[in-house]
């Protein structure tokens, strides 16, 4: 009975964990006939999950699309090329790459520290790192402005030196990797630990060194899990608006990143603009979604094991 | 990945593997630079009240509604994302159909719209004038603008959670397991019932407690949408925003710890049962 | 270079760098960072500019940017209030930069500073109603009708709604013979009669005109008249009550934030300049009623003439206003909860 099988330990499709098992269940995906449903069941069910799927997302994002283009391709160029909307897609682009980088680095610490090594207090720590996820935006923006806002609790130190945090960019970065903080940290975890130690062990064990271990076994292993990580921390952090909208100030064409900039357009009655920029954040995530699928299974066939 | 019991006793179990100090003091300390610090400053600016204060501040109609309304329409949302994200996985994993990989795709469309844009979207959407709204404004059913409204947004904003944490389990489930009851003569109903859904259901709760800690902190898509009447259409993170702009900064951390409290419980309960599940798995293996 | 004369070469050079000091906000390129509430964007847009090329000509060689920032009136004042660098506030109310005075950021008689309370153009607020008015909306009493629908933004977030509540308030109150007993079920049935209480302005105005609900938005004057020229001349038509109040969004210098960057000669005159004939009429243009008599005049025909009270008058004053009415348990919060 492995009722229990480690059930929850979340993996990409294409990771070579336990080898075989994806591959051998999908080759004999709908060959046994004791392995599947009836035809019109199989039918109905996948009508039903495409038209929830398609009532909650893919009417959404149809949507955006239409309004954005509702207006002609002119007036799509227009919104785009305009001072302040290229002023904001720097900027979100600048902040994404900054999280990104700064995520990624801490999540491959992390799950090195968490999947490599059994101690005390784990769940604790996990949890902690999953913290930020299921934290309100809002209070995620909130509590940089306690901290360094001129009210705040460090506001003393930072008026003598001068630096601002908060209503410029190094509280935009700060409240970005904080609601982006757990993503690439707990796709890697799950996995290096489905993974185990053995191939690490074997490598120390045969003379190499911590580094090498970890840039020739660790992180080739993982490397779909970061990469589908990176995606998702990066889309998450374009993005993010309620985090952001609290410590940004909306100066325009300084501190307005994408999706505050999608509020101002549609509070100045310019709905057109504003769907046409969100449409660009759409299309970029979507892109990336796709290649990302496709690069899954390109790997998937790629591998013979 | 059998757990003696004495490695309890130590705080860490010995292995050759080097860099734990490492790895671990960053990982400590970036956590209590980026999460921990900013947020004992929340409790800090909270613990300026008195504690009557707080009770009164708690007990107040219209903070027990907002926190009512976030948490009841959150567990709504995901519950209808329990059911409806595991048949999209099932009919993913399991069956083919045209254009699969792209339908595949966009369930992470919400998680990387900006919460404004959806919000806005899905107000166009279920307005009475909207592409949807119009057609159930007949029915006298309206969405925008109602607790209904917030269910939508909520429902939207949680399925990739559900979706991507079952899929890759149910992807790697031992196919010979279901061949093999098959072969001792159950129907598929019994197979699906007593194989695999015990098998996917650590990851489906994980999951639905995923979908339901980050609906609870939903503020970007649902402000357009709910209508914010007090004690109908409010929503705590609302409310916290509203003390703010009142200048009542204890007030609005107050509601804010308590909803992180709740937050951090529920997470904590998630991993301990994700820890459980795997222990057990690996003890039986 | 010869070092013929020395010293007058370094007296030349010690008086253009006092000039300089004396003068340090004209320097060639200004910043300037004016902080405002929502319905004031294409207004400042425009001043802005207007501004901006003044300067340039009175001070050849100058450049001036001014950044805008908007959002709602309180949002924006706690921004400030939390370090946001505004060299000038220019908000919904003065609660909002009473709020900021109390921080010690700039003097507490700010109004004073400026004629007319610190307010150089002023605004009322109006009805939006649907083409042909339907529903046969004149005045207040006809917002608490069974069967209307009203739209407005929450008074908790948004400085026009509390403005949209005080004026229904002062209504009633003077159709009742000052009875506050009577004007608060007043503004209570005139509350249960809105289906959705939008966070702004900005808000409530999509709600009305984008989402179709509500037969009567409570707007701005200035809002009401945008978004009839941005959404639709032809889908809505503007009444205004018999009576409402006189809304004065008034404009401060942030005395902090000026001495901290050098420019509170640039932000005083940029705020000065609202008051100038120039700056009355651009205000005038974007529907805000000038204070200067010749432009008021001249603009006479775009205003309906309306008997206006004040919130001194009625309220006294707007530290008053908000304790009693917006404060935590006042009467908008026991309005909600029975």
């Amino acid at each position: 009975m492995s009722a229990l099988e480690p059930a929850a330990l979340a993996q990409p499709l294409a990771s070579d964990g336990p080898p075989t098992l994806t591959k051998q269940a999908r080759a004999q995906n709908g060959h046994r006939p004791a392995r599947t449903e009836p035809a019109a069941v199989r039918i109905a069910l996948t009508l039903i999950a495409l038209a929830f799927l398609g009532l909650f997302i893919g009417l959404p994002l149809l949507l955006v699309f239409v309004e954005a283009f509702k207006r002609g391709a002119a007036a799509y160029v227009a919104a785009l090329s305009d001072p302040d909307a290229l002023a904001a897609i720097r900027l979100t682009l600048l902040v994404a790459a900054i999280s990104v980088t700064a995520n990624v680095i801490f999540g491959l610490v992390a799950s090195w520290a968490i999947a490599k090594f059994e101690f005390a207090g784990k769940s604790l720590l996990i949890t902690l790192i999953d913290l930020p996820f299921s934290v309100s935006p809002v209070v995620a923006g909130l509590i940089y402005v306690l901290l360094f806002g001129s009210q705040g609790l460090l506001a003393a130190p930072l008026q003598a030196w001068d630096i601002k945090i908060i209503f410029a960019l190094p509280g935009i970065v700060l409240a970005t990797i904080f609601v982006t903080f757990p993503f690439v940290a707990r796709e890697l975890i799950p996995l290096m630990q489905e993974q185990g130690t053995a191939e690490e062990e074997a490598a120390i064990s045969l003379g190499a060194s911590g580094l090498s271990t970890f840039f020739r076994v660790t992180l080739p292993n993982v490397k779909w899990a970061l990469l589908y990580g990176v995606l998702l921390c990066n889309a998450r952090a374009m993005g993010e608006f309620g985090a952001v909208s609290v410590v940004s100030g909306h100066v325009r064409g300084l501190t307005n990143t994408m999706p505050l900039h999608i509020e101002i357009l549609y509070n100045e009655y310019q709905f057109g603009a504003s769907f046409a920029v969100a449409s660009l954040l759409a299309l970029l995530a979507l892109v990336t979604l796709i290649a990302k699928t496709v690069l899954e299974s390109r790997l998937a066939e790629e591998e013979p094991r | 990945m059998a757990t003696a019991t004495a490695s309890r006793l130590t705080f860490r179990k010995p292995s050759v593997i080097p860099g734990f100090g490492l790895t671990f003091g960053l990982t400590l300390t970036w956590l209590c630079l980026i999460v921990l610090l900013p947020l004992s400053a929340l409790f800090l600016k909270t613990s300026e009240l008195s504690f009557d204060r707080l009770l009164v501040i708690m007990s107040n109609a219209r903070t027990l509604h907002a926190l009512q309304i976030s948490f009841g329409l959150s567990l709504a949302a995901a519950a209808i994302n329990l059911v409806f994200g595991g048949l999209v996985v099932w009919v993913l994993v399991r069956y083919d159909f045209p254009f699969k990989r792209v339908v595949d795709a966009i369930i992470d469309i919400p998680f990387a719209l900006p919460t404004a844009v959806a919000g806005i979207a899905l107000t166009t959407l279920y307005a009475e004038n909207g592409w949807i709204g119009s057609l159930l404004a007949p029915l006298g059913i309206q969405v925008s603008f109602t607790p209904l409204g917030i269910l939508v947004a909520l429902v939207f904003i949680g399925l990739p959670f559900v979706v991507r944490t079952v899929q890759p389990v149910l992807a790697d489930l031992d196919a010979e397991l279901e061949d093999a009851a098959a072969s001792l003569g159950a129907t598929r109903g019994q197979t699906i019932w007593r194989v695999v859904l015990p098998s996917i259901w650590p990851a489906l709760l994980t999951g639905f407690a995923m979908a339901f800690a980050r609906a609870v902190g939903e503020y970007g898509s649902v402000i357009f949408i709910a209508g914010n009447l007090p004690g109908v259409s409010e929503i705590a993170p609302l409310l916290i925003v509203i003390r703010l702009e009142e200048f009542r900064y204890a007030d609005a951390t107050a509601i804010a710890s308590v909803m992180l409290l709740a937050s951090f419980v529920l997470l904590f309960i998630i991993n301990r049962l994700q820890h459980w599940a795997e222990s057990r798995g690996g003890r039986e293996r | 270079m010869s070092a013929r004369f020395p010293f007058s070469r370094l007296a030349a050079a010690a008086t253009l760098a006092l000039s300089l000091a004396a003068a340090p906000a004209l320097a060639a390129e200004v910043t300037l960072l004016n902080v405002s509430y929502d319905p004031t964007r294409e207004f400042y847009v425009e001043f802005n500019k207007a501004f901006a090329a003044k300067l340039a000509t009175d001070n050849p060689g100058t450049t001036l940017t001014v950044r805008q920032s908007h959002g709602g009136s309180g949002k924006q004042a706690r921004s400030v209030i939390d370090g946001l660098e505004a060299d000038v506030v220019t908000l919904a109310l003065a609660y909002d930069i009473d709020a900021i005075a109390a921080r010690g950021l700039l003097a507490a008689d700010w109004q004073k500073r400026l004629p007319d309370n610190a307010a150089p153009y002023t605004s009322t607020i109006v009805f939006l109603v649907r083409k042909g008015n339907p529903k046969g909306i004149k005045d207040w009493n006809d917002l608490i009708k069974p069967g209307i629908k009203v739209v407005t933004p929450n008074p908790k977030t948004s400085g026009g709604a509390r403005w949209n509540y005080l004026a229904a308030w002062g209504y009633a109150l003077k159709h009742n013979g000052g009875d506050e007993a009577k004007a608060k079920a007043f503004v209570a049935a005139l509350f249960k009669n809105a289906p959705v209480l939008d966070t702004g302005a900005r808000g409530s105005t999509v709600t009305f005109v984008e989402r179709g609900i509500g037969d009567v938005l409570i707007a701005w004057e200035n809002e009401a008249y945008l978004s009839i020229n941005e959404l639709g001349p032809d889908k809505f038509d503007i009444i205004t009550p018999s009576l409402s109040i006189l809304a004065e969004p008034p404009v401060a210098v942030v005395d902090k934030v000026v001495d901290k960057h050098g420019t509170r000669k640039v932000a005083e005159d940029y705020l000065k300049y609202l008051y100038s004939p120039e700056g009355q009429e651009i205000a005038a243009k974007h529907y805000y009623r000038p204070r200067d008599p010749a432009i008021a005049a001249k603009y006479k025909d775009k205003f309906a003439p309306v008997e206006l009270f004040t919130i001194d008058q009625v309220f006294g004053g707007w530290a008053k206003a908000q304790k009693t009415h917006f404060s935590d348990g006042g009467v908008f919060d026991q309005i909600y909860s029975n």
